[in-house]
């Protein structure tokens, strides 16, 4: 479940990227990394669960999956505020600067 | 248990790589600078530096994330040793053992995307007849 939430918050962002690219400022393609990044260890995590569970592995508890599905959108929300932060802190619009140097 | 160390220790050394070679491009367009003509001659191409900070984002971001799960799961705790798998030495060697099974494995498959991305990306790079303006933008993440 985390690593499906992870995939999907992963193509999202690189679709978002790619229809804004290459005008945009906003670091999409950083988001999108990150989330790939954590998609193909998840990934990985998944493969060997699978071998040691085997067909056990697609049939999860309903508790389980539930928890699965909090990290999931917690690894996601996580990612967002990574990436809010980025954009703030560099600051590629010059929003803050515009802003700071105004006051 | 604690899998996303050897990943965000690659992302150490990948990002120490990333900054030398970002120094040492650096210095080589500051002795190119008085060459114009033989740089608009040149093909356009990507930079080893930009190239591996996407090696870079993946590998932090995706540790980070991990961290998260291992956090979640009560196996990293904010007190010392931190890992909770390091109390006693039977779960030390079943760590060390994940960290070099699952551990090794992210790492290679991260980084073999990465080089897939590469050489994708290079492909794409030489496919276009015009270099275009905005190309720095286009390549930034």
């Amino acid at each position: 479940m985390t690593l499906l939430i992870t995939v999907f918050a992963a193509v999202i962002s690189t679709a978002l990227w790619y229809v804004r690219a290459p005008e945009s400022r906003m670091r999409l393609g950083t988001l999108s990394l990150m989330y790939w990044g954590a998609s193909l260890m998840w990934l990985v995590d998944a493969v060997f669960e699978f071998i040691e569970l085997r067909s056990d592995f697609f049939t999860p508890a309903p508790a389980d999956m539930l928890n699965d599905a909090f990290l999931g959108l917690s690894a996601v929300a996580l990612g967002l505020v990574v990436w809010i932060a980025i954009v703030l802190i560099k600051d590629p619009r010059n929003v803050l600067k515009g802003i700071l140097v105004r006051k | 248990m604690a899998c996303f160390l050897v990943l965000a220790a690659e992302a150490v050394v990948t990002t120490i790589i990333t900054k030398t070679v970002k120094k040492k491009e650096r210095e080589l367009e500051a002795n190119l600078s008085g060459a114009a003509e033989a740089k608009a001659d040149e093909a356009p191409r990507i930079k080893l530096s930009q190239k591996l900070s996407w090696l870079n984002i993946m590998l932090w971001g995706g540790s980070l994330l991990l961290m998260l799960e291992h956090i979640w799961h009560g196996e990293v705790v904010p007190w010392f040793p931190f890992l909770t798998a390091a109390a006693s030495a039977e779960e030390t060697r079943a760590m060390l053992h994940e960290m070099a099974t699952v551990g090794v494995c992210m790492a290679l498959l991260v980084t073999a995307v990465w080089v897939c991305m590469v050489l994708a990306a290079n492909a794409i790079v030489k496919r276009q007849p015009e270099p275009s303006e905005q190309e720095d933008k286009e390549f930034a993440v």
